[in-house]
């Protein structure tokens, strides 16, 4: 009798919950990396296994941001311009060594790690990343949305706590 | 340019010239001619179109810095003649308080992106060139980073409103005209771009009339980078460039420097290092073809081309650990023995790959859509594809039978039976039925080899200035291990000369040349990336179809972003 069966939550779990089960990708492929991105989502690994599949290639429909790839001082401003159009709450993973530090290039053209740009939530170490790596990337996102969840429900919390006492000192 | 005596080469085309204008250079690895800049666009006008030379195929134009001499650059020009089957290096020295030399755009088309890096990393300007501007790097990026007084690490920062917006014009058009128009801009950051592309384009209804196309976005500087570190640290960095096919990069450096010591691999490692150029060939044409499909709508086929490639990937990852960037050769070998089970793992291959490719073939070679989006798209004749200096599948699509496998084989190619598939259509739907060809003809080269047997013997030669002795005997003789601490920490000591050698890359003739100046480190490397002058030609090939069209011709060409750019 499921359809007459009830629970009970609050609305930001229930937010939480979708959300984190739910991403909607933005692929920033560049290089090396996208190309394992590509395995990742691919039959073998299926990504949509975690509730990663829904690729959008424009940043208006999408909340994670995956850099794949080497970013070049070129690139720089586009991929500044793609993440500032995207809709809020958003997070960026940061795929292998390029784009976390520039990896081993160290040249005049190459951007020594996305975040001198833009925030990044999770950082996938390798050259590139095995697509099991990129997995426990994704998974440790979905945590750390948990966490910060909790965080801030702790936070409202404690605010409010401070406001009740505020007013019942006066 | 030195004073030397009047050259007694017998071609006449060298007598028609002033005298000491052109210099046969002695010693190198293949004929190379010191040619005074004066003579240069009637000398490579002569060596195109005369009967004796018909030199037809500019391969690689590229800059060298000598700033301890008079004239510091040097302009290198690689020339092919496909029906003579000649090769010839030209090498024109530039001063450098006036560093300019004519532009060969009007002889050879190819010549105009390898123009625009040359000035771009080097300032040689090139007179008569319609659009010199900086290719790779961007556009507030000031010094020419490939001297070798530009710091490796020198940074410049590009802000938003610098960005450089193009607007092509039609031909016969005006600026005033363009107000009718609609320009729209395709990249860098587009699924149907592959990454890093740009395009620029100026629409009649749907029709592109004109269109410009920008490059850069993954310049890594591979160059700069191979001038910084030893000998054998620039493997990684090979595999990085065309990475859908990182070994065969690998193959071909390593081949490069094999050459200029004057070593050989040994046998097994020659073995494995066909077998699995063969295998990383595959890959390339699956992810090519796969993703082609893709862009015309056919997914299903991107998943049945993907399990192949994935399953390569154990195979690779059984020999060298690493899925994508294999790294697994070695100046004179390979980086580890193969796996035990090496054979029987390529047989279970060869015998899951076919089911892929037949389906994939079942699925689209009479699929009407499939046909109407490829069929007379982004055609070029073999003639005018050869002058913008294409390579590989692409030209062999337009009907010309060029592969470096069969013309110059090197490894095991000559020993073993295969086919050149060449068709004459010239458009995409013939690239992709090239390509899946190559695939059935180098599942055939694979099967012949495992049937030969795997040479017993050594993976790597016993060299101890090449080759890193095995690990127990660095733990316990002294001899040993100096070699091995020598050769960690200064590398292979390469003595001086250059080199200029060419394997068949998936998308075509990919060669490195090579200088050493015997420091330790290599003085200049110069990739010739097949799909460079592959992509100089896609402005030609979209304008004047829809904006679809480009969409899928650019899927047909295989441009691989690590290698055009580097």
């Amino acid at each position: 009798m499921i359809g007459e069966s009830w629970m009970t939550t609050t609305f930001g779990k229930l937010e939480e919950w979708a959300q984190k089960n739910s991403f909607w990708p933005l692929p920033f492929g560049t290089a090396c990396c996208a190309i394992e991105f590509m395995s990742t989502v691919s039959s073998h690994y299926d990504v949509a296994r975690f509730g990663y599949e829904v690729v959008r290639f424009s940043p208006r429909q999408s909340d994670v941001m995956i850099v794949a790839g080497t970013i070049t001082d070129k690139m720089a401003p586009v991929m500044k311009r793609i993440y500032d159009q995207m809709p809020d709450p958003k997070w960026v993973i940061s795929m292998g060594a390029c784009a976390c530090s520039g990896g081993f290039y160290r040249a005049y053209h190459v951007m020594q790690g996305i975040d001198e740009v833009i925030p990044v939530d999770v950082y996938v170490p390798g050259c590139p990343p095995s697509p099991e790596g990129l997995i426990y990337g994704i998974l440790q996102l979905k945590e750390k949305i948990r966490r910060d969840r909790q965080k801030r429900r702790k936070g409202a919390n404690a605010d409010r706590a401070a406001a009740d006492g505020s007013i019942a000192a006066a | 340019m030195p004073t030397v005596p009047p050259p007694t080469a017998p071609l006449p085309l060298l007598d028609r010239l002033p005298a000491g204008s052109v210099v046969p250079e002695e010693g190198c690895d293949q004929e190379t001619w010191i040619v005074h800049r004066e003579v240069l666009a009637d000398l490579a006008l002569a060596l195109r179109d005369d009967a004796e030379n018909r030199f037809d195929l500019l391969l690689d134009l590229c800059g060298v810095d000598y700033p301890e001499r008079d004239e510091r650059f040097e302009a290198v020009y690689h020339l092919c003649s496909l029906p003579l089957d000649r090769r010839l290096r030209l090498k024109v020295p530039v001063p450098e308080d006036d560093p300019v030399l004519p532009s060969l755009i009007g002889v050879w088309k190819a010549a105009n992106w390898f123009e625009r890096e040359a000035w771009d990393m080097f300032g040689i300007r090139f007179e008569g060139h319609p659009n010199l501007r900086r290719l790779l790097t961007h556009e507030a990026f000031e010094g020419h980073p490939l001297r070798k007084d530009y710091d490796p690490a020198r940074r410049w920062i590009l802000p938003q409103e610098k960005v450089y917006k193009p607007l092509p014009v039609p031909e016969g058009e005006t600026d005033e005209d363009i107000f009718e128009r609609m320009t729209i801009n395709i990249g860098p950051s587009h699924p149907a771009m592959h990454g890093t592309f740009r395009v620029v384009a100026t629409l009649d209804g749907e029709r592109i009339v004109a269109s410009e196309v920008e490059i850069g976005y993954l310049h890594r500087c591979f160059e700069k980078m191979s001038e910084t570190h030893t000998w054998q640290q620039v493997i990684p960095y090979t595999d990085r460039l065309n990475y859908c096919s990182s070994f065969i990069n690998n193959v071909a450096y390593c081949r490069a420097v094999e050459g200029l010591l004057g070593i050989e691999a040994p046998p097994r490692a020659v073995w494995a290092r066909t077998i699995l150029s063969e295998f990383s060939r595959i890959m390339d044409h699956c992810v090519c073809n796969g993703s082609t499909l893709v862009d015309a709508g056919a997914l299903t086929n991107f998943w049945y081309l993907f399990q192949p490639r994935e399953e390569i990937y154990g195979l690779l990852e059984a020999c060298s650990g690493a899925r994508l960037t294999v790294s697994y050769c070695r100046i004179g070998g390979l980086a580890a023995d193969l796996p035990p089970d090496f054979v029987a793992r390529s047989r279970v291959l060869l015998d899951s790959i076919p089911e892929f490719i037949d389906d994939v073939d079942r699925l689209v070679l009479k699929n009407r859509i499939w046909l109407d989006r490829s069929v007379g798209v982004a055609a070029i004749s073999g003639e005018e594809a050869v002058n913008w200096g294409w390579t590989g599948p692409c030209l062999r699509a337009s009907g010309v039978a060029s592969d470096v496998r069969r013309d110059h084989p090197y490894d095991l190619y000559d020993t073993v039976d295969f086919e050149v598939p060449v068709l004459h259509g010239g458009d995409v739907f013939d690239r992709f039925r090239v390509r899946m060809a190559e695939i059935r003809q180098s599942l055939s080269i694979i099967r012949q080899l495992l049937d030969r047997g795997m040479p017993e013997g050594p993976y790597i030669v016993s060299d101890p200035h090449v080759a890193l002795p095995p690990k127990d005997a660095a733990y316990n003789q002294m001899e040993a291990m100096i070699y091995h601490f020598k050769l960690i920490m200064d590398g292979i000591q390469v003595p001086p000369g250059e080199i200029y050698s060419m394997v068949e890359g998936a998308n075509g003739e990919l060669g490195f040349y090579v200088i050493s100046d015997g420091s330790g480190k290599p003085y200049r490397i110069k990739v010739r990336p097949p799909c460079f002058p592959i992509f100089s030609t896609f402005s030609r090939l979209i304008n004047g179809g829809t904006v679809s069209d480009a969409v899928v011709s650019l899927g047909g060409l295989n441009v691989i972003a690590g290698e055009l750019e580097r």
